[in-house]
């Protein structure tokens, strides 16, 4: 059953083929016997799935059962889910149960679907690898050595591993898009405002965006749908109207113009992985689509310009972590200074710190224009890199990220090595433009990602390119050797 | 810029954040290496760009004035690490 | 040396709307501890806020009536700190285009001149919550129900050179937000809170001195008395060749001094910058326009009316306008056919003067407007006299009814039947042969013998016209 796709699983369900308890209990089963390896969950509530999964089977009995219903999923961490413990990845947030539930749960859950737990994450959603988590490092399922990359880390790796149908995922620089390319899943980060962030624990505020991970292009197509919409909770959430994605999943794509920045094909991207990519851009001429080579120009800003914005974001965001309503709380502060500190100090963990200061630093008096505001303006100058390029082209594609998935501990010593890895997936976030990224043929045995980037609430159309590659290919179905 | 203890100190200091002392070094030469990275910025010319705060050009929604919220302080505070009569409690707070 | 105080006043204003300016929660004072904190305004992880537009609309009235700057697009920044009454360690202001931007405001001085004082601008924030520091084991409760409430803060440029003008401001300002409807003005429950920037400087001298900021005033007593002190401690230390200090100094009003509050406190780094979760707001020539519609006659504008259209002095215009609730109460005594000067007497000198004497509030007062123009119309139509009024005002007071009814009760009731009159007096010149005689030898003063004896016979109910009219007849003879 784990093999099958959402769109395969629910015409079971309908069928009567199996339940969604029987389901759910296959992959709880996964779960318990998978995960002491891959550690991709935090949280598993098995006893919930298990009642949320008879509620389905209710559903599906009477017939009246959506496209999602009763497919378990895993939500990552950084969502807000009601009596359940929310940790966003971090020792601030152990021991915390969130009285509500983000948009994003609320509406997964309103569409059906069993949540089989909370997925690991970098800490506070910030890393590349998933080294940063408070519970340890996710495995990469095609290799235990490796990282699964991040920060949607344990998301990726759930999905990979078959322990779940699909899983959440939140992007701020790459961390949907990075971690589906290094464990060869299909993974989406719409356009900024597309869904709700209400519930989602904030990270970069004018970057984050959740999205959907998944087996398949068309699965994404169903999750998206669930979950993109406004939000009178999210006064940054778009009041756009919601397509139907399932709909133009298949349109031909004859007279597709692919864009191919040569920024992202240049130097730093490994030799394996520019052939994969190659051999994925062949089909796509193959299914009728023009190649135009283009450029985006100030390609070079993005993992600067990120590293202030973000960091200032969250350095702000990250200040209601002060050990007085909720979360982590020094043993007997000796004064409200020692409070704050010391909860702060031990509750978050190094790279963390790293970032809360660099954004204070940014910030700070004096260094304000040189830093925050520089990085502002660059972030327009990138924004209309892709204004200028989509008015050639109708997709921009390219790597997802430099080379596949490296070994546990080989960057974590070096920071900006780690941060270059995002390098081809951040300027999306800058811009708030849609990216996805699909596996194509892997290397050595390891997953490689092909990036979409669409052009704004272009999902639909990103969707529509990857689903007919994917029916066209069929790397996408690829299961990591022995968890088949 | 070149990051200092003196300057991490300062820092920490203002976010709030106690540091190991015999990690401040490593976060000064860490941090340092950020800033080089983020300096790159210098090169690029934006002298007549608007800075850009958003990435969508939207005007904000507005709430209208209506009370929705119930009274969940039982709930809230379930998760409070110390509360006393209703209310939270810190360290003295001196003016 | 001839010192002139330099003075600029930062006032928070408390909008008067349901629920707080980034979340559902109400606003209503004096919940207990907690109860109006929801997870946006406890600032819980992955909240969100979402303006309340009745806060934007308010501010965008105010700005109207101070004629002021207002820009197209209005941004949020926050205020980065930490203090545990500011749950998510940063406060949701405004730095640059703040909503209402440069205007002014004319108030009006003791030699009958006026001044117009500069507003630098108007922004829009929310509100902290409060620390409680009652004796928790060593430790401060702290209570988040205000966390969020809006403020609007209003900032003049340090255009006043008196404590008068201070205080006149102030009030201005004051009597402007609540007449405007948008703020209660309650200073004890701290709707209405005045921060006093204040500096000295030789007479002639062209730059400023160093000023203090003095908070935690809260009523126009308070803020006199605190910049009276600050004033005499600033000269004090100039003229021993001291400096004056930069900071924030609190009022304490027991000991009706300021003192300083954050002399440990390093200078602050706000790190402000654009709120992320908060667009730009756009300012619509339509909301504009629905602000504008919604402006009530503003104080100096009423006050024009009433001289007009009443025929009343200034000095009474202004007393009836003082504040929008007095005015309108007047305007309903008028309109129930009272005189409109008898009506301004009755209002400013007799309600006033009860409602002083009894503690209460015009909004409290046991004699509504209705009443007040039934016992106006009483008078007028000589039902009883000027005299008499008194007491049935009180009887209303007392709650026995309305004009009417007391009339009744009381028997109040004015003769004016002149058979009734007459038989009395011709009762009263029968008994009194002596007065009567010497009155007619020409001492004219005792007339008033008579009147008074009137009077005393019908309980002062006669109507004195009469009396007069008939006793002159008789006792000519």
């Amino acid at each position: 059953m784990h093999k099958k796709t959402i769109v395969e699983l629910a015409a079971g369900l309908k069928a009567g083929e199996f339940s969604s308890v029987e389901l759910t209990s296959h992959f709880l089963d996964r779960i318990e016997r998978l995960d002491g390896n891959i550690n991709a969950l935090i949280t598993t509530t098995a006893e919930q799935a298990l009642a949320e999964a008879a509620a389905a089977d209710e559903k599906l009995k009477a017939g009246d059962a959506g496209p999602l219903t009763g497919i378990p999923i895993v939500q990552k961490d950084i969502f807000c889910t009601q009596g359940v413990k929310t940790s966003c990845g971090s020792k601030m947030l152990d021991n915390f149960v969130s009285p509500y539930d983000a948009t994003v749960v609320a509406k997964l859950k309103q569409a059906g679907v069993v949540s089989l737990g909370k997925a690991n994450m970098d800490e506070f959603a910030m890393g590349s690898s998933n080294e940063t988590s408070f519970y340890g490092n996710v495995h990469n399922p095609w290799d235990n050595e490796r990282v699964p990359g991040g920060s949607s880390g344990g998301s990726a790796a759930a999905v990979a591993a078959r322990m779940a149908a699909a899983a959440t995922g939140t992007d701020t620089g790459g961390s949907i898009r990075q971690p589906a390319a290094l464990c060869g899943i299909t993974g989406l980060k719409p356009t900024y405002g597309r869904i709700s962030r209400f519930g989602m624990i904030a990270f970069a505020s004018s970057l984050d965006q959740a999205g959907p991970m998944t087996a398949s292009a068309e699965d994404a197509a169903l999750m998206l749908q669930a979950m993109a919409g406004f939000d009178p909770r999210d006064s940054t959430s778009a009041d756009h109207p919601v397509p139907d994605y399932s709909a133009s999943l298949n349109d031909s794509l004859a007279g597709l113009k692919i864009g191919l920045p040569k920024e992202y094909f240049g130097e730093g991207l490994d030799g394996d992985v520019r052939a994969s990519i190659d051999a994925a851009l062949e089909v796509y001429k193959g299914l009728g689509a023009e190649l135009v080579e283009i450029s985006l120009p100030n390609s070079a800003m993005a993992v600067p310009t990120y590293y202030v914005v973000a960091p200032a974001e969250c350095s702000s965001n990250l200040s209601r972590f002060d050990g007085a309503r909720f979360g982590y709380r020094c043993e007997n502060p000796k004064d409200l200074e020692d409070l704050y500190k010391r909860s702060r100090g031990e509750g978050f963990g190094a790279e963390v710190k790293r970032r809360i200061m660099i954004g204070t630093y940014a910030l700070s008096a004096g260094y304000y224009d040189a830093y925050y505001l520089k990085a502002q303006k660059t972030r327009h100058l990138i924004s209309d890199d892709f204004k200028q390029a989509f008015e050639q082209v109708d997709v921009i594609m390219g790597p997802a990220t430099p080379a596949p998935a490296f070994k546990l501990g080989e960057k974590t010593d070096d920071p900006v090595t780690m941060y270059l890895n995002d390098i081809y997936t951040i300027a999306a976030n800058l811009a708030g433009l849609p990216g996805l990224s699909m596996p194509v043929q892997p290397v050595n045995g390891l997953p490689v990602g092909l990036q979409l980037i669409g052009n704004y609430f272009a999902e639909a159309r990103l969707l529509n390119v990857a689903h007919k590659f994917q029916q066209e290919t069929g790397w996408h179905r690829l299961i990591p050797e022995g968890l088949d | 810029m070149s990051l200092d203890r003196s300057d991490v100190e300062k820092i920490a200091h203002l976010a709030r954040l106690a540091l190991d002392e015999n990690q401040v070094e490593g976060y000064a030469a860490e941090l340092s290496n950020i800033l080089a990275l983020v300096e790159q910025l210098e090169a690029a010319d934006t002298d007549t760009i608007e800075p850009m705060a958003h990435p969508l050009h939207m005007a904000q929604r507005l709430r209208e004035d209506q009370v929705t919220e119930p009274d969940c302080r039982a709930q809230n505070q379930a998760v409070a690490p110390l509360v006393e009569n209703v209310l939270y409690l810190v360290p003295k707070v001196i003016e | 040396m001839q010192w002139e105080t330099v003075i600029g006043l930062e006032i928070h204003t408390q909008l008067a709307s349901k629920s707080k300016i980034f979340s559902g929660a109400s606003i209503a004072y004096g919940a207990e501890p907690n109860s109006q904190a929801c997870i946006v305004d406890l600032g819980f992880p992955g909240v969100l806020p979402v303006l309340n537009e009745a806060a934007v609309d308010m501010a965008l009235m105010f700005g109207l009536a101070v004629d002021a700057e207002i820009g197209s697009r209005s941004v949020f920044a926050r205020k980065n700190y930490f203090y545990p009454d500011l749950p998510k360690g940063y406060q949701i202001s405004q730095f640059e285009l703040p909503i209402v931007g440069r205007g002014s405001l004319t108030i009006d001085l003791e030699d009958g001149q006026q001044k117009q004082i500069g507003i630098t601008r108007a922004h829009l924030e929310e509100d902290a919550g409060k620390s409680l520091h009652e004796d928790f084991h060593g430790m401060s409760g702290i209570d988040l129900n205000r966390a969020g409430t809006p403020l609007l803060e209003i900032v003049s440029e340090p255009d006043m050179r008196s404590i008068k003008e201070a205080v006149a401001y102030a009030r201005k300002i004051h009597q402007l937000v609540v007449y405007l409807g948008i703020c209660d003005g309650n200073m004890q429950e701290g709707s209405f809170r005045v921060d006093a920037n204040l500096s000295m400087r030789p007479k002639g001298q062209q730059e400023f001195g160093t000023r203090t900021e003095l908070k935690n005033i809260n009523s126009f007593r308070f803020l006199e008395r605190a910049m009276n002190y600050e004033r005499e401690r600033q000269i004090d230390l100039l003229e021993s060749g001291k400096k004056v200090v930069q900071e924030t100094r609190l009022y304490d009003a027991d000991r009706d001094e300021t003192r300083s509050m954050r002399s440990k406190e390093e200078a602050n780094d706000y790190r402000y910058f654009p709120d992320p979760d908060l667009l730009p707001v756009e300012i619509t020539e339509q909301r504009l326009a629905q602000a504008r519609e919604r402006m009530p006659e503003l104080p100096d504008q009423k006050k024009a009316r009433f001289v007009t259209d009443y025929q009343l002095s200034e000095t009474d215009a202004t007393l009836l306008t003082q504040s929008r609730q007095q005015a309108d109460y007047y305007e309903q005594v008028v309109a129930s056919d009272a005189d409109p000067k008898m009506a301004a007497n009755w209002v400013t000198v007799e309600l006033a003067g009860a409602l002083n004497k009894a503690g209460l509030e015009l909004a409290d007062s046991p004699v509504s407007a209705e009443q007040l123009g039934g016992l106006l119309k009483r008078i007028a139509d000589n039902t009883i006299s000027g005299k008499l009024a008194k007491q049935v005002f009180e009887g209303i007071w007392q709650g026995e009814g309305d004009a009417d009814a007391v009339i009744e009760a009381k028997g109040l009731k004015q003769i004016t039947d002149s058979g009734q009159i007459e038989s009395i007096i011709d009762e009263i010149i029968a008994a009194n042969p002596k007065q009567v005689e010497q009155f007619q030898a020409g001492k004219g003063k005792l007339l008033g013998f008579f009147v008074g004896q009137v009077m005393k016979q019908t309980q002062g109910k006669a109507n004195p016209g009469q009396v007069n009219q008939i006793l002159l007849k008789k006792l000519k003879g």
